[in-house]
Parts: C-alpha cells; structure tokens; sequence
C-alpha cells in the first residue's frame, strides 16, 4: 500500500489511540496514527494513573473488569509493566453515614452481577491503611484495582505502536475526513491519508472529528489536575478515596504521592493550554493532612493539569459512529479513561474486524446524545452529579 | 534496617577575620558552635556532617553544590521539618538539624 | 496590594526597590536568602568599606544596599515565590512561602530580578562530594569567611572561575591546578569584538590581572583542557584531565567548578514570559525591550535575570525598569521616565560594549557543554546523558517528551541545574540548533511547596459558606 493509505487511520496518539492501534495490528490490519503532538501528550499522560473499576457508572463496568484483567497482564501486551501495582483502590467512609451510603451502592452493584465492589470493616481497613488517622468506620474495597503511572505507560504504548509496524505520523494534525467511494480521505498538516476504517480517539477534540463524521457530541474540553509530592516514606497501599468528600491518593513505586480528586482547573484546547487553579489544591492537601498526618513532612514538586474531554452524563462514547459507514468512537472520558484505555483498544478492533465485540457497551452509543441534543438518561442511581471525577462517589 | 551511610571526609577552614556572635546548634545529635553569619549548610560542611543526603534514585551520597538554592543538594532535617534547603537558612542558637546520617533508625 | 513586587535582592532587585520607593511607589521585595545582596554582594552589609579584600565593587553594593535599607521599600527575606499568575481585573497573584507563613498578595507590577545560576559543566564524576561550583566556593568566603581546605582543583573557563581562585588563594586556599577548558582559537576569535571592549578599559585591566593570578600566586594553569573527570570512590580523591591528547591527574580534596552563568528564567517562565534565544551568550532569556518590559504587561526583568551583563550593570538595569515601571503607573511622564533613565544608559554603554568580547571568548567548549553516556546530566532524578540520547533515537524530539519519558527535570532543581544540558544533548543527539529543542516549561509551585504550608491557604481560598438570613 501506498505510504498515505492503510486498513485504519486513528486519529489521536493518547492510550486509546495507541491501544486501538497495536490491537488492530494484533488482528492483521495495517494502521496510521496521526497525532497532532506527540504520544501522550494530553490526557494520557497528565491523569492519575487510577486503574480503577470501583466506582464506575453502571455502563462502564464490564468494559473496566475487562480492561482491570488486561492490565494484570500489561506486560505481556506492551513488553512493560507500567508501574502498574494492583493494591487496591478504597473507598473510604468516614462516618457512618458515608458507610451506609456505600453499602447502598455495593448492593446496588451486586444486583447487577457484579461482585468487584465489597464492604469492608474497621479491622480490615486499618490493616490496608495503618496510617489512616483514627475514626473511619470502613471502606468500599476492590481488591485487583490499584494504578499504574502514566508515563511508562504512554512510553511502553509508544514502543509497542511502533514495534507493530504501524505508522506513528506525530506533530501532524486532522483537517478535515470526508468519505468518498467507500473510504475515508483525512486530511493532515503532513499531507492526505486514506483508510476504510477511521477511529476517532482525539481526546479534547474528539467532538471536532465527530462532526466531520456526522455525529454530533455535545462535548467540553475540561482540565483535571493533580499534583505530585516529593518522595516519603511508604503509608499508602490502595489508591484510597472518600465518600465524604473529593479525594484521590495514591503512593507511586517511587514513594512520590500523586494527589488529585475532582481537581478542575482551565482549559484552552485551542491554545493547547490548561491552568490549575488553587483553591481546591489547598482543599486537597488540607484533607490528605486529615486523613493521613504521616504525610506532614510531604511537598508539593509539582501542579499541574491535562485537557480532557467531558460528556453530559459523565460517560464515554465508544462504538461505532451512527451517520457514516466505518468510523469508531473512543473517546469522552472524563478524566477517568487511563483504566480503560487497554480494553477500549481491544474492542475497537474486534468492532473493526469482526462488526461486533462480546464486551457489553450498552448505553455508551454515540447515538445517545443525538436525540435529545443534550443529556442521557439518567443512571439508574440518580442522575449522576456534574463533576463526575476520579474519586469523587456522592450519588452513586 | 538500612546501614548508617559512610561518612565522608571534605575539609573545610573558617578564616580568622571573620567577626561572629557565636550560635550553638545540634547537628546529628552533637553541639556544634557556627557564627550568626552561616547558614545551616555551611556549619554542615565545617563540621564535617556528611554527607547531608543520598540521592533520590541510587542512594549515593550527596553534599552541597551551588550553595545558593538553586542545586537542592543541600537537603536536611531542619528543627523537625524535612528536606529543608539549607543554603537558605541562617542557624539559630538550639535548631536541630539531622541529616540521613543522623536518621532515626 | 503593592505597586510594585521586586523578586530577588541582588544589584537589580535592590536599585529597582529603593528607586521605586523613592518615587512614592508601594513597593515590597522579596528574597529567599536570608540577607540582602544577590550573589555578587554577599555578605556586604556585614563587612566594612575598611574590611580587607573590599573593592570598589564591594563598596557600590554596600551603597546600593544602604541607599536600600534607607528607602523605605518593603523587605521580605526568608520568603520565596512559588507563584505568579493572573489576579482579577488584571492584577498579578504572587503565592508566598516564608518559613511559617503562606501568603498570596496581588501587584500591579512583578520585576523579576532573579539574576543568574552557574551553567552546568556536567564532567565525569560531578556528583561526588567534593565537587562544588567555584561560585559555591566564594559564597561561602564572602558570606562565611569559610574556604576550601586541602589540596583545591579548579576547572571550567571564564573571569569569575580566576576571581575565585584569586580570592581563595589570597584567603590561604591551596590551589593545585587551574585547569582552563577555554578551547584553542578563541582569543582570535574573540579580536573581532575587542574594540568594543576597549570602552570599559577598567574592566578589561581588571580582567587582565585575573589572569595573571596564578603566576601571583604560584599554582599550575593548565590551558586548552579537552576533557576531565572526577575520581573516587564516594567522594573525590583526584582529578583528571586532558591536555593537547595526554591526561594528567592530580590529587584534590575540592574540584571546583565554573564555566559561566545563565539567566535565572524559571520564575518569567512560569508567568508566561516569552523567552528569545540569545546566541552571543548561548542561552535562552525572557524576551524584554529598553525598559525590561517582558511579553506580557505587568512583567518586567532586570539584571542578569534578563541577559548576563554582570552585577554593575543589573543596577543600572534596575533604576531604569523603576523609571519605566513608575511611567506605567504615571507616578512619572514619558519624558521624566527618559531624562531619568539616561545617566543609567550612559553608565551601561561600556559595560554592554564589553559583552560581546566576553562572551566570544568565553563560550563554553560544546564538549564541556555535553556530557558522556555514562555521566549524569540529570543530577537530581539521576538521568544519565545516555538515556537522554536514548529517548530521542526513541522519538523524543524535544525537552518536555525527553521529560516525560525520563522524568529529566521533574526534581526538585527544576531544571536550575540540568536545564541548559538537556537541550544540548538532545540538539546534538538531531542535528539541529540548541534552541530548537526548546527549554522546561515551568510550572506552580516554582520550588517544591510543603504541603502543611498549601494546607494553610484552605481556610483562605475556601471560606466556608455564611449561613443565609
């Protein structure tokens, strides 16, 4: 095939790119990426690295066992462990009222099927988190959640995309994609590209591309942020979050915390720009003193903050497109997409390559927002709350 | 538990014409008398208590460099607060400064 | 809120304080070290204009620091900035550390007046204890009255490595060599700009008798060094080098090292301040007019912060960035602001004409700029020039990707010390120019924040909600 043709053109570099990339090699096809940075420049790498199930909107659920399983297994897809370390991700409930709302929810996804969600007592969770201030009265637990770090995976997904011969086009941008005689004509800053399959895994700008498709997305561009302190001395197992109130801690393997939890600061996708904003840092740090006083002697080495996409109802888009033969959504994340980033890959290319995957998407169709033009309907739980980020439970 | 680091041996002298109201401060764990003109990390490195740290990845020894907070290599517990950048801190009659050698262990 | 919020206290900071105090301006400086002075004016106020060893440098600083004190200008030692952003209705948000406190204040106007730091000279066993800048060196003299004991290796190019020496040996340093990594065929070179120099002939005696330092005092320079390396096993024992193809050791207690200064960008770059690359000097600044107006309003540099024109200069820099400042707030008109400002000028025409000639000549061997494989360029998270060349045949075409995959940079030096190493490396590593790999974007906190101090800004940036009726 010519150099500007292929089975697949995927537009955006970030994990969900990558992974749908390597996948879709897996299965024989040949693939383009066309990345307007570099990979993992955006979201994939600015996130907290939350490999997390716990929590999730009801429609994501099998999607995230699924991708939780891959990412047991990272090294064997992308020849790296990723800094993945599966201790756990909790949910703590500080008061008994916390607990019972907790409760509520693991039943609520029991009755689904699910059994990944458990309530744990004070005895157990004082065993996973010692240093935890005394007073919590127990936890959501699941076991084989944890994290990894972002930038080893982006660097591990990096290699693995060009170690299955796909062709990595990076600072070029999509244009513009139109579909003429049963193809998909993208064009780029680095000249045209022509593919039957076109997957749209363009992150902030996912909705952008979306349009050139014909499908409509209500989308914004958001800035989840964080910050890292310097390295202290082991007392984090689990990633651990509150029912009380936003929250999301987690020891890397380098003994740096990362701190973040529904942490939103300024965006400009155009300017490819986003700006913390203070306020909720001081929060965060003043309830990670509350909860764990051993970290008193931690800094700050660094804030900062990615430019992510956010939907309506706090979900992804994943599927096929609704107007146009042979296009694929990945995208919508809303800050927490890094867990799902080895399992979307691996469904859109069995959608590639087969028309359909065995992986239950319900409910995550592009189509969803279309009718209405805004919102979906609300999750079985109450209508999910707007800032719906990592570590942040209220009205599940 | 991990071994006392090796203690490092780099000479210093103070020179005569310096005036100087004596300070007496706690350096892993023994008085040591500076000037009220020194900064915490110039009484390490005249009293010799080295080295000050390890280094982040491979735990080598590390002891001041630029002297003027731009370097992070002069790091130590100061009065109970770690990681201090010392270069930047003027002693004080009865601060304790511990570096790893004076680590709990 | 202040008119004015000065960031450092050396030569430029101080003119820049005590001018626009003197002008009516509400004016507060801030400086992370303890006392005033910069790097040049070190413990000036503690000496005398008697003291032995004082110039007629020392003595401009310890004027420009009691024309300072008698200002009336606000002083905040012990306190550095960890943040400059955008405030309401066009104000700066400065965010303060100092010690015990956390503070945010806004401005009207920020002059960054940070001066410089040492430019890395990445050798072979640089981490060792023992290794330390020749500026590390004379702090500790000038502000301590401490010196280097034992056997003193020196190495590294430019007139602040021989003033260090010169002032070490005169303070009973033994000096066993000078090891001067000033490549062949600069001083021809360098002709083409002497007559500039000429202007400043003070300067170039000055510079002259630098040089004949060693002879004065009896230690070994050695000229057009090609390599060196720092030997021992957890600390320095020797030192090693190579001359005109042979290598020589000799044993030292001390290396000290020095091949120039860079401006100290990190806190311009953090607010935004575009920055320009400047090939005379081989290293980025903020971008900045006659004024030291940056890129974006409200922002000014003075001082070597905003191009190294050493410590006489960044005063007059200072004065003039007062005047302009003052203007802009119209405490001064147009044509005051000129008139006031030209004596400043006219002081700094010979010291700017002299630049070029230093700066030919001195330019740091691309070989000293470089480092090996095996050497870390990354002293903090330990990242060796190897892995940095690693990550670009990887793909990594610039700093930040080199960032990213490295974690080169994301200490707690920020790239104060290995900013100007990693583009070289990855520059060469491409085949392209220097600046095109681009320098560290910075970010809040501008040095590592504890996080009891970001706690105690909660109850300040989330007041908790008044009860209603």
């Amino acid at each position: 095939m010519g150099a500007g043709t292929a089975d697949a053109i995927v537009i955006g570099g970030g994990l969900h790119g990558c992974s749908a990339a390597i996948n879709m090699a897996g299965r024989g096809l040949s693939v383009i990426v066309i990345e307007k940075d570099f990979v993992g420049r955006h979201a994939s790498s600015s996130n907290a690295g939350g490999v997390r199930t716990l929590g999730r909107d009801p429609r994501e659920i099998p999607l995230a066992l699924m991708s939780l399983d891959l990412w047991h297994a990272i090294d064997t897809i992308v020849g790296e462990d990723c800094g993945f370390d599966a201790g756990g991700q909790l949910r703590l409930a500080e008061t008994e009222e916390d607990l019972e709302t907790l409760k509520a929810r693991a039943a609520g996804v029991r009755d689904l099927g699910y059994d990944h969600e458990e309530i744990i007592g004070t005895d157990e969770l004082y065993e996973i988190l010692p240093e935890l201030r005394p007073g919590c009265v127990g936890a959501l637990f699941c076991r084989r959640d944890g994290s990894a770090n972002p930038l080893y995976a982006m660097r591990a997904y990096r290699r693995a995309v060009i170690a299955a011969g796909v062709a990595l086009h990076e600072g070029t941008a999509a244009t513009g994609a139109q579909r003429r005689d049963g193809a998909w004509h993208v064009a780029t800053t680095g000249g045209d590209f022509q593919a039957p399959v076109l997957v749209n895994c363009a992150g902030a700008w996912a909705d952008r591309v979306a349009a050139w498709t014909g499908d409509r997305v209500p989308m914004t561009a958001a800035a989840p942020s964080a910050m890292i302190t310097s390295r202290v001395p082991p007392c984090l197992g689990p990633v651990v979050s509150s029912a009380a109130r936003p929250l999301s801690l987690k020891q890397l393997e380098n003994g740096t915390v990362l701190i973040s939890g529904a942490l939103r600061g300024v965006a400009d996708r155009d300017a490819n720009s986003a700006v913390i904003r203070l306020a909720p840092f001081a929060a965060r740090a003043a309830t990670v003193l509350d909860l764990f006083p051993a970290m008193a002697g931690a800094q700050v080495v660094r804030f900062w903050a990615g430019i992510e996409a956010i939907t309506p109802d706090g979900s992804p888009v994943l599927g096929p497109g609704a107007s146009e033969e042979g296009v694929f959504h990945a995208f919508g994340f809303n800050g927490h997409g890094f867990e799902l980033g080895p399992g979307c890959g691996a469904v859109i290319a069995e959608l590639v390559a087969t028309g359909s995957t065995n992986t239950p998407i319900a409910g995550l169709e592009v189509g969803r927002f279309q009718s209405t033009g805004i919102g979906a309907d609300a999750s079985a739980y109450g209508a999910p709350e707007q800032e719906k980020g990592e570590g942040y439970a209220a009205n599940q | 538990m991990d071994p006392e680091p090796r203690k490092v041996d780099i000479p210093f002298a103070k020179i005569a014409s310096r005036s100087a109201k004596p300070v007496t401060l706690e350096i892993d764990g023994h008085a040591v008398i500076a000037g009220e003109e020194d900064t915490v990390a110039s009484a390490i490195l005249l009293a010799g208590a080295l080295p000050n740290r390890l280094s982040a990845v491979n735990g080598e020894p590390r002891v001041p460099y630029c002297m003027m907070g731009a370097c992070f290599e002069c790091l130590a517990e100061v009065d109970g607060v770690p990681e201090r950048q010392t270069c930047l801190i003027p002693v004080r009659d009865g601060m304790r400064v511990r570096t790893v050698r004076g680590r709990e262990r | 809120m202040l008119d004015l919020a000065v960031i450092g206290a050396g030569p430029a900071g101080l003119a820049a304080a005590a001018t626009a105090a003197a002008l009516g301006l509400e004016v507060s400086l801030f400086d992370e070290q303890p006392w005033p002075g910069g790097q040049i004016h070190r413990g000036a106020e503690r000496s005398s204009d008697a003291s032995p060893g004082v110039d007629t440098e020392r003595r401009a600083g310890r004027a420009l620091l009691a024309a300072f004190r008698e200002s009336g200008a606000g002083y905040r030692p012990r306190t550095f900035v960890w943040h400059v952003g955008p405030a309401d209705d066009g104000l700066i948000e400065l965010g303060l550390d100092a010690d015990t406190d956390i503070a945010l204040v806004t401005a009207r106007h920020v002059l960054f007046a940070t001066g410089s730091v040492e430019r890395p000279m990445p050798v072979r066993g640089w981490t060792l204890p023992g290794v330390m800048t020749a500026g590390a060196a004379q702090s500790m003299l000038k502000a301590s009255g401490v010196r280097p004991d034992g056997p003193v290796a020196m190495a590294g190019s430019g007139p602040l490595l021989y003033l260090c020496a010169d002032q070490l040996a005169t303070a009973g340093a033994r000096i066993v060599a000078l090891l001067d990594t000033t490549p062949a065929g600069r001083h021809l070179k360098a002709l083409a700009d002497f007559p500039g120099a000429l202007r400043a002939p003070s300067y170039l005696l000055r510079g002259l008798k630098l040089l004949r330092a060693p002879a004065r005092h009896g230690f070994p320079k050695y000229r057009r060094v090609e390599a060196l390396e720092a030997i021992g096993d957890g600390q320095l024992k020797a030192v090693r080098w190579r001359q005109g193809g042979r290598w020589h050791e000799a044993e030292c207690s001390h290396l000290l090292l020095h091949q120039g200064v860079l401006p100290h960008v990190n806190l311009p770059r953090l607010a935004g301040c575009d920055m320009a690359w400047n090939a005379e000097q081989h290293c980025w600044r903020p971008l900045s007019d006659g004024w030291g107006r940056s890129s974006i309003a409200g922002y000014w540099v003075a001082g070597d912060g905003a191009g190294i024109a050493g410590g006489a200069a960044a005063a007059d820099f200072g004065h003039i960035a007062a005047f302009g400042i003052a203007a802009d707030l119209g405490r001064l008109d147009a044509t005051e602001a000129e008139r006031k400002a030209r004596p400043h000028r006219r002081a700094l025409a010979p010291l700017l004409a002299l630049r070029p000639f230093l700066d030919t000549l001195y330019r740091p061997a691309n070989a000293f700029m470089l480092a090996d494989d095996g050497t870390l360029a990354c002293r903090c998270e330990e990242v060796t020039a190897g892995q940095i060349r690693q990550a670009v045949a990887d793909g990594c075409h610039g700093v930040e990707a080199v960032k990213l995959y490295t974690r080169c940079g994301m200490g707690a030096c920020q790239g104060r010390v290995c900013g100007a190493t990693v583009p070289e490396v990855i520059a060469s590593a491409r085949g392209i120019p220097v600046p095109d790999a681009g320098l560290f974007r910075q970010r809040t906190p501008a040095k590592p924040l504890p996080l009891t101090q970001l706690a105690k800004l909660d109850p300040v940036l989330n007041p908790p909600l008044e009860e209603v009726g």
